[in-house]
Order: C-alpha cells, then sequence, then structure tokens
C-alpha cells in the first residue's frame, strides 16, 4: 500500500506542469532534421535560433517577457514531422520555427493550423505551401522553387525584349522543376511565347542536334534548367553554330566550375542565383556569432533560419507578446525586418519579399549582378 | 533543307563517337567472346592522359600540331597498357572459367577505374584544350559540319578500313581470325593465343583512347564518368551492327547516331534514348546477330 503511494506520488510529479513558470515565458518551437543524414540542413537552424532567442533574452525579452526554446526533431520525415508537431503544441509551442524539409512541413502544417500556431520555415521550398493558400499560418524566409523561373522569364522578356523563347532542361527534377514553371510564366506573360519545350539528355556526347533545333525554332533566348556540365557543352555548341540567342539559367549553372569549363564562351551568359549577403553587416554578424558561440562555421540555411527568428521577435514585439494567428500574420506582413538576407517582410500568401535570387551575368570569367 | 543536312552531320559524328568505341567492344567479343566492360573506362583512362600531357605542353608553349600527336600517342600508349594489364589481371586468370565470371570481372574492373580515376584526379568536370582547330575552308559551312566534326567522321573512317585489312591481309590478322574461331586448334597450330589476345586488347584499347581524345577535344571536357555513358551507348551500337564485326560497329554506330539526332530534331529529344532502344530491340527481334554478324551457332 505504502509503495502505491509512493508511486502515485511520483506520477504526479511527472505531470504536474509548472503553471507559474509557464505564464511567464513565450515558448518557441524549432523543428527541423536535427538527427540522420539530413541534420546538416536542420542543426544550424537550430544553432541561428538559439543564438538569436539568447540576445534577445539578455536585452529584457518580449513586452517583460523570456522566450524559451522548444526543438525537436523531425529527421526531414512526414511521419515524425506529424508528432513533432503535436508534441512542440502540447509543450505550449505558440510559434514555431521550422520545419526544414518540405515534405515535412508539408505534413506537420494542417496540425500548427488547427492548433493556430504560426509556422516559420527557414528552408521549405516547395511552391505550393505558400501558393496553395491553404495555410495562412504558413510563412518562410526562403524564395519558393517557383521564384528563379520568375525572376529568369521577366528579365528574359522585359531586361532582354526577347519574344521567343527556347526552353530546355535536363530532365532532372530540379531542372525539369524549372522549365516548367518558366514555361507557365512565360506563357502567361502574353509578351512573347515558348518557342521550344525540350529535355536533353545529361551526359550525352554530342548536343548538336538540340542545338540545330533551338536554331530552327528561331528563338531569340534559350531558357535552360539544370546545371552547369550540360550548359557548358550547350553554349559551346551554340558558339560553334553560330546561334546568338541569349542563354538564361538557374542557380545549378551559377557555379564558378561553369565559367572554367565553359571558358570563353561562358561570356555573356546570364544565370540567376540567391542574392550576394557576403557585404551585409548584419549577414557578417551572424557568422561572427556562430563562430564565437559553436567554433565552428555556420552551415545550410543558417541566414534564412537567423531572419526567421528575427521576424519572429520583431512581430512578438510589435503584437506586445500576444501570440494569437491574426495579430502576428498582420504583424509579420506589416513590419520590415533588417535581417542577414537584407531587409524583409511577408506578403499575402507568406513569401517573403526582399528575400530571393539577382540576375548575373558572366563578364571577364566572373558573375557580375545584373542591375535592372 | 539546310536543317535536313545539318542534322545528317551531328548525327554521323555522333555516330562515328559510337562507333570508335563501339570498335574495341567488338574486337575483343569477335576474339574471346566477351564484353570487356572496362572499355569505357579505357576511353575515359584515354582522354584524361591526353588532357594532362596536352594541358602540359601548352603551358610549356609548344605548337599546337606537336601538342596534339605528342598528346594522342601518349594516350594511346597509355590506354594501351590499361588495356594490357586490365587483361592480365582481370581476364586471362578466368580463361577457362564460365562465361558469366569474366563478365564480373570486367565490370568490377570497370567500377575500379572509374573510382580510381575520381580519387586520383577529380570528381569535377575539367576542361579540355580544343586539340582540333577551325579550318578555314570549312569556315561558311562550319554551322553544318564543324572542324571537329570532320576530323571524328574522318578518323573513324580510316581506323575502320585499317582495320578491316589488318584482320584480312597480314598475319597477325591470320591468327586473330583463328583464335576466334577455334582457339584451342589454333595453339595446336602453332599460334600463341595469349600474346594474339594480348594485342587485340592493345589495338581495341589504343583506339578507344584516340576517341577518347578527339570526344573530349569536340565536347570540351571531361570528367571520370564520361566512359560508363558513352560506353553503354557504344555498346548498342556494337550489338546493332552485330558484335564481332568490325564494319558492324561502325554501322550500328551510324545508324544509332542518325536515329539519335532525327528523333531530337523531327520530334523531341525527350524521347532520344527511347528512339536509340527502340531501335536496337526492333533489330534484334528480326536480326538477332546484328546487321552484320553471323548467326554462328553457339561454340562450346
Amino acid at each position: 500500500m505504502r509503495l502505491f503511494h509512493y508511486a502515485l506520488a511520483a506520477f504526479l510529479l511527472l505531470t504536474a506542469q509548472p503553471p507559474l513558470f509557464a505564464a511567464d515565458t513565450i515558448k518557441i518551437g524549432v523543428a527541423g532534421a536535427h538527427s540522420g543524414d539530413l541534420a546538416s540542413y536542420g542543426l544550424p537552424s537550430l544553432n541561428a535560433v538559439k543564438i538569436v532567442i539568447d540576445k534577445t533574452n539578455a536585452q529584457g525579452g518580449v513586452n517583460g517577457k523570456q522566450i524559451e526554446l522548444l526543438a525537436e526533431d523531425d529527421a526531414c520525415k512526414p511521419e515524425m514531422a506529424t508528432n513533432a508537431a503535436t508534441k512542440l503544441l502540447s509543450e505550449g509551442a505558440r510559434l514555431v520555427i521550422g520545419h526544414v524539409c518540405s515534405g515535412a512541413t508539408k505534413a506537420a502544417l494542417p496540425i500548427y493550423k488547427n492548433a493556430g500556431v504560426v509556422v516559420i520555415s527557414p528552408s521549405a521550398t516547395s511552391p505550393e505551401l505558400t501558393h496553395s493558400g491553404e495555410y495562412p499560418n504558413f510563412f518562410r524566409a526562403i524564395a519558393p522553387d517557383d521564384t528563379q523561373a520568375r525572376i529568369d522569364v521577366d528579365f528574359a522578356i522585359n531586361g532582354l525584349g526577347a519574344k521567343n523563347i527556347a526552353v530546355i532542361h535536363d530532365k532532372g527534377d530540379y531542372g525539369k522543376g524549372f522549365a516548367e514553371f518558366a514555361k507557365k510564366f512565360i506563357e502567361d506573360s502574353g509578351k512573347a511565347k515558348v518557342a521550344l519545350f525540350e529535355g536533353v539528355t545529361p551526359g550525352a556526347v554530342d548536343y548538336s542536334a538540340i542545338v540545330q533545333k533551338i536554331k530552327q525554332s528561331r528563338a531569340d533566348a534559350v531558357m535552360f534548367g539544370g546545371y552547369h556540365p550540360e550548359a557548358s557543352k550547350i553554349v559551346g555548341m551554340m558558339k560553334r553554330k553560330k546561334l546568338q540567342a541569349a542563354f538564361i539559367s538557374d542557380d545549378g549553372v551559377k557555379d564558378m566550375t561553369f565559367i572554367k569549363v565553359a571558358g570563353k564562351n561562358a561570356e555573356g551568359v546570364y544565370a540567376s542565383g540567391p542574392k550576394d549577403t557576403t557585404n551585409n553587416p548584419l549577414s557578417i554578424q551572424a557568422f561572427a556569432e556562430h563562430r564565437a558561440m559553436y567554433q565552428s562555421d555556420a552551415g545550410a540555411f543558417y541566414e534564412n533560419a537567423y531572419a526567421a527568428a528575427l521576424a519572429v521577435v520583431n512581430a512578438l514585439k510589435a503584437t506586445n507578446g500576444a501570440t494569437d494567428l491574426p495579430g502576428l500574420r498582420q504583424a509579420l506582413r506589416t513590419e520590415q525586418v533588417d535581417t542577414p538576407l537584407g531587409t524583409i517582410s511577408f506578403n499575402a500568401e507568406g513569401d517573403a519579399v526582399g528575400v530571393g535570387f539577382s540576375i548575373f551575368q558572366v563578364r571577364n570569367g566572373q558573375f557580375v549582378e545584373v542591375k535592372q | 533543307m539546310e536543317y535536313f543536312l545539318e542534322l545528317i552531320c551531328g548525327g554521323l559524328t555522333r555516330g562515328a563517337i559510337y562507333a570508335l568505341i563501339a570498335l574495341g567492344y567488338t574486337m575483343v567479343y569477335g576474339i574471346i567472346g566477351l564484353i570487356n566492360f572496362a572499355h569505357g573506362e579505357i576511353y575515359m583512362i584515354g582522354a584524361f592522359t591526353a588532357f594532362i600531357i596536352a594541358t602540359a605542353l601548352t603551358i610549356y608553349g609548344f605548337p599546337l600540331a606537336a601538342v596534339v600527336i605528342v598528346a594522342g600517342l601518349a594516350a594511346a600508349v597509355w590506354a594501351a597498357a590499361y588495356g594490357y594489364t586490365v587483361e592480365r589481371i582481370a581476364y586471362r586468370p578466368l580463361r577457362g572459367a564460365p562465361r558469366l565470371s569474366p563478365l564480373i570481372s570486367a565490370i568490377g574492373m570497370s567500377f575500379f577505374l572509374q573510382n580510381y580515376v575520381l580519387l586520383a584526379q577529380t570528381a569535377d568536370f575539367v576542361p579540355f584544350p580544343a586539340l582540333i582547330p577551325d579550318f578555314d575552308f570549312l569556315e561558311p559551312y562550319s554551322h553544318i559540319i564543324g572542324a571537329s566534326d570532320l576530323v571524328i567522321l574522318a578518323t573513324t573512317a580510316v581506323v575502320m578500313v585499317t582495320l578491316t585489312c589488318v584482320i584480312r591481309y597480314t598475319t597477325i590478322g591470320k591468327a586473330m581470325r583463328a583464335t576466334a574461331q577455334d582457339s584451342a586448334m589454333a595453339l595446336l597450330l602453332g599460334i600463341n593465343v595469349n600474346r594474339v589476345i594480348s594485342i587485340t586488347f592493345i589495338i581495341g584499347s589504343a583506339l578507344a583512347a584516340i576517341g577518347g581524345l578527339l570526344v573530349a577535344s569536340h565536347i570540351g571536357q571531361i570528367n571520370f564518368y564520361i566512359g560508363f555513358l558513352a560506353g553503354i551507348k557504344a555498346f548498342a551500337a556494337a550489338v546493332l551492327g552485330g558484335i564481332g564485326s568490325i564494319p558492324g560497329a561502325v554501322l550500328g554506330g551510324m545508324l544509332l547516331g542518325l536515329t539519335e539526332s532525327f528523333g531530337t530534331g523531327y520530334i523531341s529529344s525527350d524521347y532520344e534514348d527511347v528512339f536509340a532502344f527502340s531501335l536496337l530491340v526492333l533489330i534484334l527481334i528480326f536480326k538477332p546477330a546484328g546487321l552484320l554478324g553471323k548467326a554462328t551457332v553457339e561454340k562450346v
């Protein structure tokens, strides 16, 4: 009988929440791959949020309240992401920074949506997460996959005045995805038409047939979705076949290897790539903080997570610490925040405004940002 | 009409590239009935050797002609040494083994050589210098047929004719044919069968290296994986033309190249490989030994 009492006491002790303490903090969940083979994508985000929260707390927190961080691992797996989401909510998270992978984010979002919790992903780029309009509680501090296609098409049509664009891809997920968006945006623009839409076989010994076909289609610009090995072969063949069309591609091509391999054929090629942040003082500071705290260089999506955390803290300050969905959403949309990625805010769909890509052109063996 | 001509020229060049590599497959198969899966890697090693020599010589300021000749010779000798060694260590010990054993050994060699170059050189693509200069007389037509296309086509033609003559009219050619027909009988008649097989590997590998140099110069880049992809297409070309037949390898390569070129030009490059392999399936249904292959009774 006495044993039962002990057991009961132990049981009660474990289920008890410290209610006073909980009322004094704002709990922010961080979900992502913190273990497993994709941990290198998730851990830098966790580090970034820790740094920002520590700094905020040291400055007195938000509206007198300290921020508490709850980390939950989803290993980038959708089935683990739903568990992580449920766990975070039951622990009292009122805001979540995550998840890291698009698949995991998509699986967890309905759970957060039902609970009315704001979610900001540092890295989930699947376009439908914001464009579908299904998740009014979702925001992200990274440009979705279709942004590059949009900026490239805008540049081709408005910057270069292209009327007839050949869209070529390498049949891979990344390249074909880019090409399909590019095709859609060209058709929607009404100012230019798609001259050709085709995939090439990566690693083929010769691309003369497809280049002749592009020439035959009288395209004035070639939009290529894929990586630099195929791009350098195609631009080389275009030069050889005396095809003058402009060559515009994605950040799979914006790589120094492309210039090294394509040599003088690379001159004049356009490629979109993430905006250059190396001269942003906040970015320099963020990386220095990481080195000071973890004695190592920050990894993937670190700046994005840092920006997301800054946006969250800023929004909380704007709402005086309230975490209701309409208030936070309003704050995220209207407040401009200075981050390592530049000054950002969020649009109605939840995508970050001011984060994204620029067009670069190869000039004298270097990628130079093209000012529009 | 010009478009049609352009597609023909593009297809022929592509076909000639396949044919140059297919010749090595077909020679080896013709003599010992082995599909040498490491052949694509020998081609890649030839290209890398040429790359290293040509880059070094260019830095020291040698004239282009000297660079091409020295790099070509070095690549041929180096690749021949590799081909000979591969045969010695991976195939000769398995001469009496069941047919499957040397095949597995060949696949192992292919992996080994690929990863060897990956570790010893680089995983990245490296730029290959343009070794074939533009010809002035071709300038008005260079959008239809370029200098490197012409050189590749000519080389393939010369190599095919030379090989056919060597096999038909020389002593070593006679020994090769004897070994192919019945190696036990050839041995009894005093032919050094192992030496004949080694020579076959040496010739095939040297040809692959020349192919590697020409193709790398044509595309302008190489990495450790180029041999695998080119090897698969070349193998298809060899089977298409009738594996074991020298003119068959060239015919098969040309057909494959033209099919891909026209498929891309008039239908869609999305289905390039579909056209190539549909052609292979069709021909094998109606002519199981390939276009120029002789249907022989399986030797015991």
